[in-house]
């Protein structure tokens, strides 16, 4: 029983001597410690976060390379189809026109031959009538040198005439 | 900051004075043993061969019990100051001048006053002794009648606990000093052995139990729990400076848990009161709850001195029992086992000296948290 009963002086110390403790401890120890260390987490949270946060943008301008990406690679393509067309644009127009052309130019040479074979054909009857004449002229020369002949064809010149 | 520096400068210094302090009471043989062995040989003195052997209820509670003088080993003890104040004033001596006297057989005199010691208390002396050569008068129940001096000496327990709060003082300022240099780093060396228990106090123990005004709280509940739990410690050390039975002394844990009392008590909001003074039942149920509420209030305090006086105590006399059984079967053969048993129950001790400490620790949040919780 007498281990219950507090001695008063043990009390008087311990009263004392754990108060000033308590007071020299917050003041000099839990203070600066508790501060230091939820300075530290807070530290240690900020940096999670910003870390967070960098990752989440590293994700974002992924993506975002991704996309863009995507999209050069789709104009890339549009432009190539654009350029095909345009191409295929071209040489067709170029193959109808230079067909056109060689048409128009084989139309013009036709004409040419054309124009040249009527020149040509005109160009041989006169020579022909004028060959014509002048053989016709001969032949007369020759026949109308004796007066039966000039008569018999001046008949016969006649007969055609008529016969015409 | 200048003062920092100047405190940890001081720290160091601290160690060396309370070494020189303790250097300064004499070590002195206790001629009691002497004298014992001189009463046996007379006839007037001799005692029945019964008492002789060895009692060891009375031995462990001798050593649970606080102290005057600080045994060292065998025969030789530290004689501590003696400071009463009496009727004439303060008076101190040394308790060496008892000559290790715990039977009330040693008279000091000083200032007129007569002194004698008995069962580790100091009594103002009888004039005459008793049959059994004490100067003091027993009752039936071998309890000393005469008055005490009011008894303000330096005992065991306090070296004890001047000690443990050198020790303190000295790892915390030291983590604190560390914080300072660290700053902004991991912690390194005794920071971060303390460190974790600091943020396991303040998230396990503060934080679930007072919410959002925790910090308010924290420098007691800290050094509430670092006193217990080192002093703990410092009473399963086995030699010298330790073996004290601090925290199982009730004037200690009576003190601590008349802190908490106060502290629940001054921070108690209204909803506390009201539910002590006018709880939500009908009136005539007051007759019974209110005493019972009052009674509550103290209850909770009393419960936290006695669980940690005697878990500790009990502890304590559990190592001594398990050794003393050596001495029990007056044979050396026992010691293996003692030995064994009781380094067993030392190692479930230091489990038992944190576990304490954590749960002293805790209840007074608890307490603290209920008186400061606000209802919506």
């Amino acid at each position: 029983m007498e281990l219950l009963v507090p001695e008063i002086g043990l009390v008087i110390f311990q009263t004392i001597a754990f108060l000033l403790l308590m007071f020299v401890l917050a003041k000099f120890a839990w203070k600066p410690v508790l501060a230091a260390i939820k300075q530290r987490e807070h530290d240690i949270d900020e940096a999670l976060n910003k870390a967070e946060l960098a990752k989440q943008e590293m994700v974002r301008l992924a993506a975002q390379n991704e996309e863009s990406m995507k999209e050069a690679r789709a104009e890339r393509d549009l432009i190539l189809k654009e350029a095909k067309a345009l191409k295929d644009s071209i040489v067709n127009e170029a193959k109808s026109q230079a067909q056109t052309e060689g048409a128009k130019l084989i139309e013009k040479a036709k004409i040419e031959i054309e124009n040249q074979k009527k020149a040509a054909l005109a160009e041989l009857k006169d020579q022909v009538s004028t060959l014509s004449i002048d053989i016709a002229e001969r032949v007369l020369r020759n026949q109308l040198t004796d007066k039966a002949k000039q008569q018999d064809l001046v008949a016969g010149l006649l007969k055609d005439v008529e016969l015409n | 900051m200048d003062c920092s520096h100047v405190f940890d400068f001081k720290v160091n210094r601290l160690i060396v004075v309370f070494t020189l302090f303790l250097a300064l009471f004499s070590v002195t043989p206790s001629l009691y043993a002497q004298e014992d062995t001189l009463k046996t040989t007379s006839a007037a003195h001799a005692e029945p061969e019964a008492e002789k052997k060895f009692n060891i209820g009375k031995f462990a509670l001798h050593h649970v019990a606080d102290s005057h003088s600080w045994h060292v080993i065998g025969d030789y003890y530290i004689g501590l100051p003696v400071i009463l104040y009496t009727q004439v004033g303060f008076v101190t001596f040394n308790s060496g001048d008892f000559l290790h006297d715990d039977e009330a057989k040693v008279v000091v005199e000083r200032y007129g006053q007569r002194f004698v010691k008995m069962h580790e208390k100091i009594y103002y002396a009888s004039a005459t002794a008793n049959e059994h050569g004490q100067y003091a008068d027993l009752d039936e129940a071998h309890h000393v009648k005469n008055a005490r001096p009011l008894d303000i000496s330096i005992t065991k327990n306090t070296c004890t606990l001047l000690l443990s709060i050198v020790v303190i003082l000295a790892v915390f300022l030291k983590v604190a000093n560390s914080y300072k240099k660290n700053a902004g780093k991991s912690p390194k060396g005794i920071q971060s052995w303390i460190e974790p228990i600091i943020i396991f106090v303040r998230d396990d123990i503060a934080k679930p139990n007072l919410g959002h005004k925790y910090e308010r709280f924290m420098p007691y509940l800290l050094t509430v729990f670092f006193f217990i739990w080192f002093n703990n410690m410092l009473g399963l050390v086995p030699f010298l400076p330790g073996g004290a039975n601090l925290t199982g002394n009730t004037a200690v844990t009576v003190v601590l848990a008349l802190l908490t009392l106060i502290l629940t008590v001054t921070n108690g909001n209204k909803y506390y009161w009201r539910h002590i003074f006018a709880p939500d039942v009908p009136w005539w149920l007051y007759i019974v709850l209110v005493p019972v509420e009052i009674i509550g209030i103290f209850t909770k305090p009393i419960a936290l001195a006695i669980r940690l006086f005697a878990n500790i105590t009990a502890g304590h006399i559990l190592g001594l029992a398990l050794i003393g059984l050596v001495f029990v079967f007056n044979s050396i053969y026992v010691a293996p086992v003692s030995i064994a048993f009781a380094l067993f129950i030392n190692v479930i001790e230091l489990l038992v000296a944190f576990i304490q400490a954590f749960i002293f620790t805790i209840l007074s949040a608890l307490f603290i948290g209920m008186a400061i919780e606000e209802h919506h």
